[in-house]
């Protein structure tokens, strides 16, 4: 199904709710209108270049910036001990702090240029500040570094490795963490009693964002004030802000952060980074605008990757085909350094979702962070959620073909029941509402399930290879509650801030903490504020992204917006109501209890012609000539909103795919989605969301992987080497949805951010797992190239005695696969 | 560095500038005229972000020298249309929701244009071919490839050449039967 957009002049205020109506944002995106950072030019401003590191790991010798300094066009050039002289400005850290603090964390010093050591390749040594960005970046090329080699790590098992190069010296072993969730004695007893299990053995490859805007920033400081302002490419504005505050030693109410129009982050744009603060500091130092805008190529080497997982798990179940328990092994890659909030990454938002949409009764998860010589990983569409769902849906996968069974009744015979909500995992959650059926069955339908594997089996036999794939996903967005995310070890809160401002004609500004960056929150932010006042959607403006404006907030990431942003405005529009129903019964002398409010009026309960209007009310607040005694003038509320809970937005995708064994060659014949984000406040927007979600989870299992060399140096460093999706790539998607509210907060919204994303990877890769079957491949690691396809046919056929043809009856017989050993 | 004294006419209007021999087409035009319409995602001719159209044809401006420009016609997103008239092609765009964040979106819509004129009716097949060139990491195309087709249910029968006032006559849909 296309959701077809409307009209906002189409739409009923009544229905404005849940009305695919047009974005508001997209006539200045459409006419180049929009204000990305890049886009900003203020008169004197100055360019920043930096000096990285072209070596993965390396001792820093003597770095020479004589020729750059010299350079017509150069007003400095500075390294780690200019930030930390006495000469300068700011009397910060100068050290990228880590915000989620685990009880095992080795934390590590993340200077914001190296001072000794280099330890990722693009590492920053020396910033330039010049006239232009030619003249930065040619003088960045002058300066002249020595650098002693070092031995470079890039995977978490070559890190943990008994005579692996230390990277820290006070992380020893290499080992950022040690985390474990769940009960490990009481899986290892449902495993001993268990009758059949299937294990599994993945890689789960770095992924490198690449938002189409690459990072930038803007710092402008003002001498005369000591004002220090900088736009950003930041999700995440007031968080940015408190942590340059602290990196550069400005005070955090002389410094603002604001985002333009951000071209895309998927995460990639939460997290503090060294540039960001240097900018910053640079303008301060030169008391003048420097920008700082980064090529691709640096994007690539300096934008936190996501994902990096090398894991071994298994699954247990009883004769019946029940799950009876879950285990997992994960060793993470973390990079050289701790990002912002890396370590919450591939723990409480991995292990946490280890159960997926199943009744599993014993789960034990175990998790070592690595530090290694690729750049700091953090949070990448999903962060940790698609790990998890990938993990779970594979094993899921192959658990059902341990059984014999179809993985479509496997599924369901495992699933949490629907009277079974809320459900407590054994991993430390409780899921609020779900119905895993629904969207199950209308992806069967969809797909006419029964019809295909007949196909598949015809097919077959005229030696083409269909397979269908399952994914039935669950994601946890929301993070919250603020004291429970603080037990876990977040260093912020997790609650969203808003203010609703009435003006005096009744028209509104809105103002909300998080920082939109595509997702059109201008537009749904405006529908949720209009139906609560009862007021028209074109009389809201919507405000985000800018600290001088917001009073506080913690922006966009982990599809929190909706659920924790849009509650927050609820709250702050139904105070609005609440003080203009004192206004109304002043006003039309009645009891506030007897005042009813709908649709925008207020009116005396059993007397609707005695009414006043919000404009009314609002206009009466500001003339302050009759409203009650004891009572301020103006009509305007603020709120701090601290969900109960997480929500859990769930679904079913699938795809069939063609493999051509032959050429090992995928084609992704179906994609079918049906998702359960909740209350959808804009299905169009949502619509759009998923199709983009799933266009980044088809580049997981196709085509995207950052790669190093044995140095840790980068060998995907361009577009032309890093595979992000083109048009002909991504098939059609045919998309569906149920609707199951969240109970944990007033919209009944879930979170739609990251949904296909999380849920696309594992339909595709177990849908070539099933076309495959007859070969006996268990499972091909992703990206899932025609080369590793290929081997992966080529190696079961060599096990099974050097034919490539698949071996007779194989499709039906569920043990044969096992004679591979299953182990690549 | 040398230097040289160049003219662009950009949307009708004409320039004329000192750039140095390196200086790139698309920083030419954002840096020192101020259409910052065009944005730079790669630098290196993939992305597609930075697509102008010069005498008439769909360019990556990030490839393109100013020098080279010389003398050249370009047409960036800022000559399409405005927020109260729209060219089919911003029609099509905002209608399907075919944009999320917009960075990849003046590109686009840059190479669209070229698209429907070499091929006024062009299958969904022949759209993703035509649009290999633009990457977009948010919209998964799905909407963009229905922005450009319902463009050019906009645009027939009138010429697609001039982008202007195609919106006269929208002669309905002949979609080419293709699914949606
Ligand atoms: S910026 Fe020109 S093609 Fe990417
Ligand atoms: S809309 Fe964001 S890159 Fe295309």
């Amino acid at each position: 199904m296309t959701v077809e957009s409307v009209d906002p002049g189409d739409v009923d205020a009544a229905d404005i709710l849940g009305s695919a109506i047009e974005r508001r944002e997209d006539p200045a995106l459409l006419t180049g209108n929009a204000e990305y950072t890049d886009d900003i030019q203020i008169d004197g401003m100055l360019h920043m270049a930096v000096v990285r590191s072209q070596y993965g790991h390396a001792e820093l010798g003597d770095v020479d910036t004589s020729e750059a300094e010299a350079m017509d066009g150069v007003h400095g050039v500075y390294t780690y001990e200019d930030l930390t002289s006495d000469e300068t400005p700011g009397a910060g850290s100068f050290a990228l702090p880590t915000a989620w603090l685990l009880d095992s964390l080795k934390q590590v010093e993340h200077p914001v240029l190296a001072s000794d050591r280099v330890r990722h390749q693009g590492d920053g040594i020396a910033v330039v500040v010049a006239e232009d960005r030619y003249t930065a970046r040619d003088a960045a090329g002058a300066v002249d570094v020595e650098y002693e080699r070092l031995d470079a790590v890039v995977h978490p098992s070559d890190a943990f490795a008994e005579d692996a190069e230390q990277i820290h010296d006070d992380a020893e072993g290499n080992v950022a963490f040690d985390w474990e969730i769940g009960d490990a004695d009481k899986t290892a007893d449902a495993f001993a009693d268990a009758s059949h299990t299937a294990s599994i053995d993945l890689e789960n490859q770095l992924l490198i964002a690449n938002a189409m805007e690459p990072r930038a920033a803007v710092a402008d400081y003002n001498p005369g004030t000591d004002e220090l302002d900088v736009a950003m490419t930041t999700q995440n504005p007031h968080v940015h802000r408190l942590l340059m505050a602290g990196v550069i030693g400005h005070p955090e109410h002389k410094l603002s952060v604001r985002a333009p129009d951000v071209g895309g982050g998927f995460g990639s744009k939460i997290h503090h980074y060294a540039d960001e603060a240097l900018v910053a500091w640079c303008s301060m130092m030169h008391e003048a605008p420097v920008k700082w805008t980064a090529t691709r190529s640096e994007t690539y080497l300096t934008d936190a990757p996501g994902r990096g997982h090398e894991t071994k798990a298994e699954i247990a179940m009883d004769d019946d085909g029940n799950i009876v328990g879950l285990r997992v092994d994960t060793k993470a890659n973390m990079g050289a350094y701790l990002s912002t909030f890396a370590p919450a990454v591939p723990t409480y938002l991995y292990g946490t979702l280890l159960s997926g949409q199943y009744d599993i009764p014993a789960i034990y998860g175990h998790v070592k962070g690595a530090f290694t010589n690729v750049p700091p990983v953090d949070a990448y569409r999903g962060a940790g959620r698609p790990e998890a769902s990938f993990l779970v849906e594979r094993l899921v996968h192959l658990g059902a073909k341990e059984m014999g069974m179809d993985p479509v009744a496997f599924r369901r015979q495992n699933f949490v029941p629907d009277d079974a909500f809320p459900y407590e995992t054994q991993v430390a959650v409780v899921y609020d509402s779900g119905e895993y059926e629904k969207p199950m069955d209308e992806a069967l339908e969809m797909l006419d399930y029964e019809n295909f594997r007949e196909e598949q089996e015809q097919a077959r036999n005229e030696g083409k290879y269909l397979g269908v794939g399952f994914s039935c996903y669950i994601e946890a967005c929301g993070l919250a509650p603020s004291e429970l995310a603080g037990q876990l070890g977040a260093q912020a809160g997790l609650w969203e801030s808003s203010l609703v401002r009435m003006h005096p004609s009744g028209t509104v500004t809105a103002y909300c903490g998080t920082s939109g960056h595509g997702q059109g929150h201008g537009t749904t932010y405006a529908q949720i504020v209009a139906n609560e006042l009862g007021i028209p959607y074109d009389d809201v403006e919507v405000v985000e992204g800018d600290t001088d404006e917001i009073p506080q907030g913690m922006g966009t990431y982990g599809s929190r917006s909706a659920a924790v942003g849009g509650s927050s405005l609820v709250k702050s529009a139904q105070k609005v109501v609440e003080k203009g129903k004192q206004i109304a019964a002043h006003q039309l002398e009645a009891d506030p209890d007897d005042i009813e409010f709908e649709n925008g009026q207020y009116s005396v309960a059993g007397a609707p012609d005695r009414s006043l209007s919000m404009a009314d009310v609002a206009g009466q607040a500001y003339l302050a000539h009759d409203i009650p005694d004891d009572m301020e003038p103006g009509l305007e509320e603020t709120s701090f909103y601290d969900p109960d809970n997480f929500v859990f937005p769930f679904g079913t995708h699938a795809a069939i795919v063609e493999v051509d064994p032959d050429s090992g060659e995928i084609e992704i014949e179906r994609y079918v989605a049906v998702d359960d984000v909740g209350n959808q406040i804009n299905p169009k927007i949502v619509e759009g969301q998923i199709h983009g979600g799933i266009a980044q989870g088809v580049g997981q299992a196709l085509y995207e992987g950052a790669e190093y060399d044995e140095n840790a140096t980068l060998l995907t460093g361009s577009m032309q080497d890093y595979a992000v999706p083109k048009a002909e790539h991504i098939p059609e998607m045919e998309t569906e949805s149920t609707v199951t509210p969240s109970p944990h907060n007033p919209l009944g919204v879930k979170g739609v951010g990251e949904a296909g994303t999380i849920a696309a990877p594992q339909a595709i890769v177990n849908a070539v797992a099933d076309a495959l079957e007859p070969f006996g491949v268990d499972h091909v690691d992703m990206p899932m190239d025609a080369e590793s396809v290929w081997s992966a046919v080529q190696d079961n056929a060599t096990a099974d005695g050097g034919s490539d043809e698949p071996a007779a009856g194989t499709g039906d017989d569920p043990d044969a696969a096992a004679d591979d050993g299953g182990e690549r | 560095m040398t230097e040289h004294d160049i003219t662009l006419t950009v949307n009708g209007a004409e320039h004329d500038l000192t750039v140095e021999s390196r200086t790139l087409l698309v920083h030419a035009l954002r840096d020192e005229l101020g259409y910052t319409g065009t944005n730079v995602g790669c630098e290196s001719s993939i992305c597609g972000a930075c697509t102008v159209r010069m005498d008439g044809e769909a360019v990556k401006s990030c490839t393109a020298l100013a020098v080279q420009a010389d003398g050249a016609e370009i047409r960036t997103v800022e000559d399409l249309g405005t927020r109260h008239d729209f060219h089919p092609i911003q029609e099509g765009f905002q209608e399907e929701h075919g944009l999320q964040c917009g960075y990849c979106t003046p590109g686009m819509m840059m190479t669209a244009l070229d698209v429907l004129e070499e091929n006024p009716d062009p299958t969904r097949e022949e759209i993703r071919e035509g649009l290999e060139g633009n990457l977009c990491r948010c919209t998964g195309y799905q909407n963009i490839v229905n922005a450009v087709q319902n463009a050019a249910e906009q645009m027939q029968p009138a010429a697609v050449a001039d982008g202007g006032e195609a919106d006269d006559d929208p002669t309905p849909a002949t979609d080419g039967g293709e699914e949606r």
